[in-house]
């Protein structure tokens, strides 16, 4: 399939002629009708004569010329409705541009679809969406993974080139890895919010899903940057992470904390998780030990604020402006509403909302000590493989665990790179997590990259 | 002895009403038992010790941003923008739900 190729060999086919774009665009549209309704993949999809009329009036020397890319449906775009996955905005359709989208159109990329997932980012599996719970394309008795379930999944089934997620208790990465797909947590604040339907804002990021870390950084190089549409994005210049990625990282010291391979650890994944530390070490990395004991305690505090700034959010949505009426929201985002508004109420503010701003302070100084040893900090990606459809919808405990190795990289701000390290036996795909210190994209991308140079986990599909 | 409930029926009503979130009585039982069971989980923060720590907001370091206080006219809405997505206008305004009587 051309949609195999990589983003740098489909750019350089469309310059020297031998791959028509148009081609490309084609085979998105035939996988979209080909699975995208049986696996709940997209919510809205771009008329096909739209989008090549949109590549016909395209300067083929845009850095992103032609690419196709789904966005979560989280995402304002004017050319399709933006559900976030809600029956609240079903009909809702923006009159502006979220910068992500703005910044991807202005490079010559072309978006088809938005992508399922779970409504406004509640949970980690895509079964919270009122569009059909999204299916894993691996094994369509199980879930897809979540909040980015659509996006990744369009990614896996070659809908499209590569697809721009959001994450903020792990959104991007638990999907990624259960899709055998590469994603990216940036920085908080790497790459701009604006019109990026809220969550849990001191925690949202805006990041790419892609086949792998090479394609991350074509993307992260044309999304990330200050913006004067959102406060909170970041004014630290953008390197060209292409370049990054090209030179071979050397001597790496990798940090290994024993805290987080504890009891709720799949034991194939923990296996999975050490073997990816031992090719590093073949690779030329040091193994270091740290301490992280941290896991259980972040997922909890991560439990308390993220309901709390959803409950802040999801008050704007009284039906008035646009959207419906509130007894639309699904019963796991009012269950996330009624605990933040309980978190921050008078009275048990101190004892949930601000223990939780300190237990944050606790893991940015924890952290902050693991990486005085080590460069990149290796976890587990997901605790557990993907469940049947509807389990972790009717568990909130589940629910909540299935975040733990996420959840503490959310509170920090740092970023985290997820790609494919092996399969399961039950034949299904295990990703691990790289975390770095805040704006080291650039180092994670370049061993993601080393990395898949020298084995060929990212390069199996599913089959569908 | 009967584990004491964090929290009660009474309570999600009043959470229910707080956010303004209409609740069949077949949800609201659902709900006060996962409600529990979030609360059993997140209790779990008060065994840690965070008397020495200050509180983190926000983690991006930045601070007073701020932009010129003009009109940014590539990001005002026309009259018909803003009511394009309103269920119910009238003579070119929303429609509200009384709050008088």
């Amino acid at each position: 399939m051309l949609l195999d190729k990589s983003l740098k060999e489909l750019l350089a086919g469309y310059r020297n002629k031998s791959i028509d774009p148009v081609d490309v665009i084609n085979e998105a549209y035939a996988q979209i009708t080909k699975y995208s309704t049986d696996l709940n993949v997209l919510i809205s999809v771009r008329d096909k004569q739209e989008a090549l009329q949109q590549l016909r009036s395209l300067s083929p020397s845009l850095t992103l010329y032609g690419l196709p890319y789904i966005l979560k449906d989280s995402y304002s775009t004017t050319e399709l409705r933006t559900t976030c996955a809600s029956k609240i905005l079903d009909n809702y359709f923006p009159v502006y541009d979220a910068t992500v989208h703005q910044k991807l159109k202005a490079a010559g990329a072309i978006l088809l679809g938005k992508g399922n997932m779970d409504a406004w980012g509640h949970g980690a599996s895509t079964e919270n969406s009122d569009f059909g719970m999204g299916k894993n394309p691996w094994d369509p008795t199980r879930v897809v993974g979540g909040s980015s379930g659509g996006p990744a999944a369009a990614v896996a089934t070659r809908m499209c080139a590569f697809a721009i997620g959001e994450d903020t208790g792990g959104s991007i990465r638990n999907p990624a890895a259960w899709n055998n797909i590469s994603g990216l947590r940036v920085t908080y604040g790497r790459v701009s919010r604006y019109g990026c339907v809220a969550y849990a804002s001191s925690m949202d990021t805006v990041g790419p899903l892609g086949k792998t870390a090479e394609d991350l950084g074509v993307i992260l190089s044309v999304i990330a940057g200050s913006d004067k549409y959102d406060a909170t994005s970041a004014p630290n210049p953008v390197p060209d992470y292409s370049q990054l990625l090209s030179k071979k990282p050397q001597h790496l010291k990798i940090g290994i904390a024993s805290e987080m391979f504890g009891p709720g650890l799949d034991k194939e994944i923990s296996a999975n998780t050490k073997a990816f530390a031992d090719k590093l070490s073949d690779l030329g990395h040091e193994i270091v030990d740290i301490s992280l004991p941290i896991a259980e305690i972040s997922d909890a505090a991560y439990y308390i604020l993220a309901p709390s700034e959803t409950s802040s959010n999801l008050s704007r949505y009284d039906g008035i402006r646009y959207g419906n009426m509130r007894e639309l929201f699904t019963q796991e985002t009012m269950r996330r509403i009624m605990v933040g508004t309980y978190e921050l109420s008078s009275g048990y503010y101190d004892a949930y909302y601000r223990k939780a701003l300190k237990i944050r302070t606790l893991l940015i100084k924890t952290f902050q000590k693991a990486f005085d040893k080590c460069d990149v900090i290796l976890l587990p990606e997901n605790p557990i493989m993907p469940p049947k459809l509807g389990d972790l919808i009717s568990d909130p405990l589940a629910n909540m665990l299935a975040d733990l190795y996420n959840t503490p990289v959310s509170l920090i701000g740092s970023p985290a790179l997820v790609i494919p390290s092996g399969f399961h036996k039950n034949g299904l795909p295990i990703g691990v997590q790289l975390v770095g210190k805040k704006f080291a994209e650039g180092l994670l991308l370049a061993l993601g990259h080393e990395y898949q140079q020298a084995t060929d986990w990212h390069t199996r599909s599913h089959k569908l | 002895m009967t584990k004491t409930k964090l929290i009660t029926t009474a309570d999600i009503k009043h959470l229910a009403k707080l956010a303004n979130l209409p609740l069949s009585p077949e949800r609201l039982t659902q709900l006060a038992s996962q409600i529990e069971t979030t609360f059993e989980y997140i209790q779990t923060t008060q065994n840690t010790d965070t008397s020495k720590y200050l509180e983190t907001n926000q983690v991006n370091e930045l601070s007073n941003i701020l932009r010129e206080d003009i009109v940014d006219d590539s990001h005002t809405f026309t009259q018909e923008q803003a009511l394009q997505n309103a269920k119910q206008t009238h003579n070119g305004y929303f429609i509200v739900p009384a709050i008088l009587e």
